[in-house]
C-alpha cells in the first residue's frame, strides 16, 4: 500500500478519532489492516461513512439475504439504484421506498423534501422517468404540538418537492402512535417508467473512460458527524464551525427537474455508459459503489469539482451530501456532447476523474495524491454482524391513552373510530399534493384502495404502501405477513396482480436482543408472504436505531407493492355506486379485537400475539376479488382493514356519498374486529352470484338511502348514522390544520 | 391547425398540454430559448413551476426569447392560452391585467372545481356554449387573482371575466371569484384551473376542458374561412 | 432592496405570523407584513430602480425600497437612497 501519509500535512488520526466518527475499535484495526497502514484524515472519513450502518447495512445484510428476490417479472433486482419489474408493452416499472427519518426529526420540511429528492434520483439514475410518489408517515399522537409541527412540515416538504418537480403524489398513509413521538418516520416510495432496454446500470466500466459530475454545485451540506475531522482553525471556533457545516440539507426541486430532464436526454441519446446518483456519503459512496460493481478503480481530481464554497477541505468535498447531483461514466469521445447537454438544461457539468484498470480509489487535488483506498476494503470488506435475537421478557410498549369508555354503543364506537387520528380522512393532507400531473392518474386518493396509473398499452399500474406498526409490535412475524397481504389486497381491489415488492425496515437498535428478534421475525414474515404471493423483493432500505430515552418505535416494516391490471377502464373503486346494489363480505375473514383500533382507543395493552393467518385462503380470496373487479361487474371493492367491518362499510358509504342497510349478528368482534382476508364488494345480484362460484360470499345488505344502518336478523338496530354525521366524524384532521 | 406549447426550465404540465392539444389539432413544444414560433397558429403557455417560481411565479419566464415572440404574436391578434403558471407568466408580461398572489389559505391546493362559464362568446369558450358550468381540476399555491377596483369594474363591464369559481369553490381567495380572464381584444386568455387535465373522462370523470381547445380551433378555422 | 406587499392587499403570510406571535408571549404586535430582501453588487446605482420596476418587484402589487450600502472595497460611504414605486 503506497504511503500517502507523508503527502497530507495533517496528523494521522488515531483510534480516538475513529471512535468519534462512529467506528468501533475492532473496526478501526481491521481498516488499518486492509488499508496497509493507518488511514489519513481523508481516508478515515471515507471509511467511517462507507462502514456506517447506513451505507454498509452491517446488522441487516445477512438477514436480507434470506428474502426472495427472483421472479418472472423481475428485470432489475436488489443492488442497483432501484428495482424494476416488467409491466408489459416493452416497458419496465422501476420502484423503491426509502426513508429520511432522522433528518426529518430535525427539520421536517427539508428532511421530507430531500427524502423525495433522493428517491426520485434513484429512479432516474436507473434510467426511468419518475411517474408517481407515495408517502408513508408516522408521528406521535396529534395532541402533541410537536406532532402537528412535524406532520405539517413533512407534508409541506413532500408537496413542495413533488409538486415542483412535476411528479404526482398519488397515495400514502399516516399513523399516529405514541412510540413515534420522538422518532418520526418519513418513508417515500417512487415509481418510474422506462423502455426495458433503456435501463442503465451503475457499474463503472472501461479504463480510460471519463467520470462526469453533473447537477448542483458541492457545498457543506450534511457533513455533520464527520466535522470532528475539521482542521484545527475551524474546529476551534465552535460557533463558526457549526454555522459553516449545516447538518440540514436543503433541497431544490427546480434544480432536480433540470437534472432529471438532462439525465433522461443523455440516456436517450446513448451518451452514458453508467449512471449513479449522489446520496448519503456523497462522492465517497457513489464512486466506491460504481467502482465495486464494475470491478474497476477510479481516479478523482477534486479540484475539478464545482464548489459552492471556496475553501472546502478534501474530506468535506468527498463526504458532502449536497443534493441534486449525479455521476456518470462517459466514453472520452462523448464528453463534449454530454457537457453541451448539461449546458442546454442549465445544470453544471464537469469531468472530475476517470475509470482505471486497478482496484483503487485515488483522490487527487491539483495533482497531489491525497488519498488512496482499495475499493474492496471500502465496499465489500466491512464486517457484517450476526444479530442475537431473543423475544422481549416484558412488554416493550405502554398501552395508548384511552380515549373511549370501556362500554359504549356500537354507534358511539363507530363514530369514535371514524374520527380517530388513524382512521379519519386524510383529505386535508393529500389536497396539498398534485396527484394528476403527467396525465396518468386513473384513481386519485380516496377513490380506490390503491393508486392506479394508466399505461400506454391500455393497461394500468397499481401501487400501494402499507404497514400497521402496532400490529407488528404485537406479533412481528404475523404482523409483517399481514402488512404484505394488506398491500396485495389493496392491489386486488383495484384489479391488479402484484408484480414485485419493496420494503423499508424501520426498527430500533438491533444490538438489543429484543429489537434483533423483531427484525428477524419481521424479515421471516416478509419473506414467507412475498414468496406465497410471487411478489419478490426488488429493492429496499433499512433504517435502524430509531429509538431514544422513551424507548423504541414500533417495529415498522413498510411495504410497497406494484401490480398491473390489463384494462385501465376496469380499475376498481372503493365507494358504493348505486342504490339497489347488493353488498357482500367476501373471503375467509376471521375478525379479532386483538391489537385492533378499537382496542387502542380503549387503552388496552397489546396482546402477545395475533391470530395466525391462513395464507392460502387469503391469497385465493384476493385472486377472486381481483378477477371480479376485472370483469367490470362489481361496482366497488374495498379491503377490510383498521376499524374492521363497520368502518369499512362506512368508508364505502362516504366514498360513494350514499347510504347502506346491512344485517349482521352483532357483537363488537364482528363489527370492529380486524384480520386479513376480508373484502366488501357491491354490485348487481348476479355479479355477486358469479363471485360466489370462486370464493365464500356472505350477503350483507343493500346500497341506498342517506344513512348507514346495521340491524340484526330479527330487526333490532345495532347502529345507525346519517351520511352527514359520518362525514363530520371523518373530518377530524381538518380541525387540526385550520 | 398547429398549437405551440412553450417549454421553460421547470414547466411540468407542458407534456399534458401537448397531449390534450393533439386531441384537437397538431401540436409541438417550443423551447424557451428559441424565438421561432414555427408556424404555430395558437400558443399555449403551460402550467408548472417555471424557474422554480423563484422571485415570483412567472417573473423570470416572461423575459425568455420565446416570450418575446409570443408577445408580438399576441399584439398582432394571435391566440394565446395561459394555464396556471402560464396565466401567471401572461400577467407578468402584461398581456393580461392583474396579478396572481399566494392562495389565501397559504397552501398549495388540488381540487376538482366547478367553474361558472361567464362569457361563452370568446375564441376560447364558443365551443362550450350550451353549458353554464365546467368541472376542471385546479392545483396551485398562487392562484389568488388580484386587480384594483377600477380594473375589476372594467373587466366585468367589458366581458373580460370569462370564468368564475362557482359558489363555495373559491379556495384561493380570488377577488370576485375570478378564475379566468381574457384581454381587451379577447385573443389572450388565462385561467388557473387546468383544462388539459379534463380532456378524458377516464382520468377524473370530466372532459369539460376539451371545449376550450376546440373553441380555439374553431376560432382559427372561422378566421380562415 | 426591500420588497413589500402594497398596503391594502391581503397578506396571508403576515396575518398568520401576526396571529402566531401572541401565543409565544409577544402581545400587542400589529401590521405584520412579509416581503423579500434582495442584495446585490451593482456597478451603477442608477440601474437599481429600473431593475426593481422591471423584474425584482411587481409594481402592480408590490412597493420597493432601495438602500445603498457602503462599498466594501473602498470603504466609501455612499449616501443611502430610498425609492418606491408610487401606488
Amino acid at each position: 500500500m503506497p504511503d500517502t501519509a507523508a503527502l497530507v500535512s495533517e496528523a494521522t488520526p488515531s483510534v480516538k478519532d475513529a471512535l468519534a466518527l462512529g467506528l468501533t475499535a475492532p473496526e478501526y484495526e481491521l481498516i488499518c489492516e486492509l488499508h496497509g497502514r493507518a488511514p489519513n484524515v481523508l481516508e478515515l472519513a471515507m471509511y467511517s461513512l462507507m462502514w456506517s450502518e447506513h451505507c454498509a447495512y452491517k446488522h441487516s445484510r445477512k438477514l436480507l439475504r434470506t428474502l426472495p428476490t427472483e421472479g418472472e417479472h423481475v428485470v432489475v433486482g436488489p443492488g442497483e439504484n432501484a428495482g424494476a419489474v416488467d409491466v408489459g408493452g416493452g416497458l419496465a416499472c422501476a420502484f423503491k421506498v426509502e426513508s429520511h427519518n432522522h433528518p426529518s426529526a430535525v427539520e421536517p420540511f427539508q428532511g421530507a423534501a430531500t427524502g423525495v429528492g433522493g428517491i426520485l434520483r434513484d429512479i432516474f439514475a436507473l434510467g426511468a422517468r419518475p411517474i408517481a410518489v407515495l408517502d408513508s408517515l408516522r408521528f406521535g399522537e396529534p395532541s402533541s404540538a410537536r406532532t402537528r409541527y412535524l406532520l405539517d412540515g413533512a407534508v409541506s416538504g413532500i408537496a413542495h418537492y413533488g409538486n415542483s418537480i412535476g411528479v404526482p403524489t398519488v397515495g400514502g398513509e399516516v399513523y399516529f402512535e405514541e412510540p413515534y413521538e420522538h422518532n418520526c418516520l418519513i418513508n417515500v416510495m417512487a415509481l418510474g417508467l422506462a423502455p426495458a432496454e433503456r435501463l442503465v446500470s451503475s457499474a463503472a466500466a472501461g479504463a480510460g473512460n471519463a467520470l462526469v459530475l453533473f447537477g448542483a454545485s458541492t457545498g457543506r451540506d450534511g457533513i455533520g458527524g464527520a466535522s470532528v475531522l475539521a482542521s484545527a482553525e475551524l474546529g476551534e471556533e465552535e460557533g463558526d464551525g457549526a454555522g459553516k457545516r449545516p447538518t440540514v440539507q436543503v433541497g431544490d426541486p427546480f434544480e432536480e427537474k433540470k437534472l432529471l430532464e438532462c439525465s433522461l436526454e443523455l440516456l436517450a441519446r446513448e451518451l452514458l455508459l453508467s449512471l449513479q446518483d449522489l446520496g448519503a456519503a456523497g462522492l465517497t459512496s457513489s464512486t466506491s459503489e460504481m467502482a465495486s460493481k464494475g470491478g474497476v478503480g477510479i481516479d478523482l481530481d477534486i479540484s475539478a469539482v464545482p464548489l459552492r464554497e471556496a475553501d472546502m477541505e478534501p474530506f468535506e468535498i468527498m463526504v458532502s451530501e449536497s443534493q441534486e447531483r449525479m455521476l456518470c461514466v462517459v466514453a472520452p469521445e462523448n464528453v463534449e456532447e454530454v457537457l453541451e447537454c448539461c449546458e442546454k438544461w442549465e445544470v453544471g457539468g464537469a469531468v472530475i476523474g476517470s475509470v482505471t484498470g486497478g482496484s483503487l480509489i485515488r483522490v487527487r487535488r491539483d495533482g497531489d495524491l491525497l488519498g488512496e483506498l482499495p475499493v474492496r476494503a471500502l465496499v465489500d470488506e466491512c464486517p457484517l454482524y450476526d444479530l442475537e435475537p431473543a423475544p422481549p421478557s416484558a412488554p416493550l410498549y405502554a398501552p395508548a391513552r384511552a380515549t373511549l369508555a370501556g362500554s359504549c354503543t356500537p354507534r358511539e364506537a363507530l363514530l369514535a373510530l371514524l374520527a380517530s387520528p388513524n382512521l379519519c380522512s386524510r383529505r386535508p393532507l393529500f389536497e396539498r399534493y398534485d396527484a394528476i400531473v403527467q396525465g396518468r392518474t386513473l384513481r386519485r386518493p380516496e377513490a380506490a384502495d390503491a393508486a392506479v396509473l394508466r399505461l400506454p398499452d391500455g393497461g394500468a399500474l397499481a401501487a400501494s404502501i402499507d404497514c400497521n406498526g402496532r400490529r407488528v409490535a404485537a406479533d412481528p412475524y404475523t404482523g409483517t405477513v399481514a402488512a404484505v397481504l394488506e398491500c396485495a389486497a389493496n392491489l386486488a381491489c383495484a384489479g391488479a396482480q402484484p408484480l414485485g415488492t419493496t420494503n423499508n425496515l424501520n426498527f430500533g437498535n438491533p444490538e438489543k436482543a429484543h429489537i434483533a428478534w423483531q427484525l428477524t421475525e419481521a424479515v421471516r414474515g416478509l419473506g414467507d408472504a412475498c414468496r406465497a404471493l410471487y411478489a419478490p423483493i426488488v429493492g429496499g432500505n433499512v433504517s435502524l436505531y430509531n429509538e431514544g430515552a422513551g424507548g423504541p418505535i414500533y417495529p415498522t416494516p413498510v411495504i410497497g407493492m406494484v401490480g398491473r391490471l390489463p384494462d385501465a377502464r376496469r380499475a376498481g373503486r372503493l365507494g358504493f355506486a348505486r342504490a339497489g346494489d347488493r353488498i357482500a363480505l367476501v373471503g375467509p375473514f376471521a375478525p379479532s379485537l386483538a391489537a385492533s383500533e378499537l382496542s387502542k382507543l380503549r387503552g388496552e395493552p397489546l396482546p402477545d400475539r395475533l391470530p395466525s393467518i391462513d395464507l392460502e385462503a387469503v391469497i385465493a380470496a384476493q385472486a377472486a376479488v381481483r378477477e371480479g373487479v376485472r370483469t367490470g361487474t362489481l361496482a366497488s371493492a374495498h379491503d377490510v382493514a383498521e376499524g374492521g367491518l363497520a368502518v369499512a362499510l362506512a368508508e364505502c358509504c362516504l366514498a360513494g356519498a350514499i347510504g347502506a342497510e346491512v344485517e349482521l349478528e352483532g357483537g363488537e368482534e364482528e363489527l370492529f374486529g380486524e384480520g386479513a382476508g376480508g373484502f366488501i364488494v357491491s354490485g348487481a345480484a348476479d355479479a355477486l352470484d358469479q363471485l360466489a362460484l370462486r370464493v365464500r360470499v356472505r350477503p350483507l345488505g343493500t346500497v341506498g338511502g342517506e344513512a348507514f344502518t346495521v340491524s340484526t336478523a330479527d330487526g333490532r338496530t345495532l347502529l345507525s348514522a346519517g351520511l352527514a354525521e359520518l362525514s363530520g366524524a371523518h373530518a377530524t384532521l381538518a380541525a387540526l390544520f385550520a | 391547425m398547429k398549437f405551440g406549447v412553450l417549454q421553460f426550465p421547470g414547466s411540468c404540465d407542458d407534456a399534458d398540454a401537448l397531449t390534450a392539444a393533439r386531441l384537437v389539432g397538431d401540436a409541438e413544444l417550443l423551447w424557451h430559448r428559441d424565438r421561432d414560433l414555427r408556424g404555430c397558429e395558437a400558443i399555449i403557455v403551460p402550467g408548472g413551476f417555471s424557474y422554480g417560481d423563484y422571485l415570483r411565479a412567472g417573473a423570470i419566464a416572461r423575459f425568455s426569447p420565446v416570450m418575446e415572440s409570443v408577445i408580438e404574436f399576441a399584439h398582432e391578434g394571435g391566440l394565446v392560452l395561459g394555464i396556471c403558471n402560464g396565466f401567471q407568466v401572461l400577467c407578468e408580461a402584461q398581456l393580461l391585467p392583474g396579478a396572481l398572489l399566494g392562495n389565501a389559505n397559504r397552501r398549495f391546493t388540488f381540487r376538482q372545481v366547478r367553474l361558472e362559464l361567464v362569457n361563452a362568446d370568446t375564441p376560447f369558450t364558443r365551443a362550450c356554449a350550451g353549458r353554464d358550468h365546467l368541472s376542471i381540476p385546479a392545483k396551485h399555491a398562487s392562484g389568488r387573482y388580484y386587480a384594483d377596483e377600477r380594473t375589476l369594474e372594467r373587466l366585468e363591464a367589458e366581458g373580460q371575466v370569462v370564468l368564475r369559481y362557482a359558489r363555495g369553490e373559491n379556495f384561493n381567495g380570488s377577488l370576485r371569484d375570478i378564475a379566468g380572464v381574457c384581454s381587451e381584444r379577447g385573443n389572450v386568455f388565462g385561467l388557473m384551473p387546468h383544462p388539459e387535465h379534463a380532456v378524458d373522462e377516464l382520468l377524473g370523470g370530466s372532459s369539460d376542458g376539451l371545449c376550450i381547445l376546440r373553441s380555439m380551433r374553431e376560432a382559427l378555422e372561422g378566421a380562415l374561412a | 432592496m426591500l420588497i413589500r406587499p402594497k398596503a391594502g392587499i391581503l397578506d396571508p403570510q403576515g396575518v398568520a405570523v401576526e396571529r402566531a406571535l401572541p401565543a409565544l408571549g409577544f402581545d400587542g404586535v400589529s401590521r405584520v407584513h412579509i416581503g423579500r430582501l434582495v442584495e446585490l453588487d451593482v456597478p451603477d446605482a442608477a440601474q437599481l430602480a429600473p431593475m426593481c420596476e422591471k423584474l425584482l418587484a411587481n409594481p402592480l402589487v408590490e412597493d420597493y425600497e432601495i438602500e445603498l450600502l457602503p462599498d466594501p472595497g473602498t470603504g466609501d460611504d455612499a449616501a443611502p437612497a430610498a425609492g418606491s414605486s408610487s401606488a
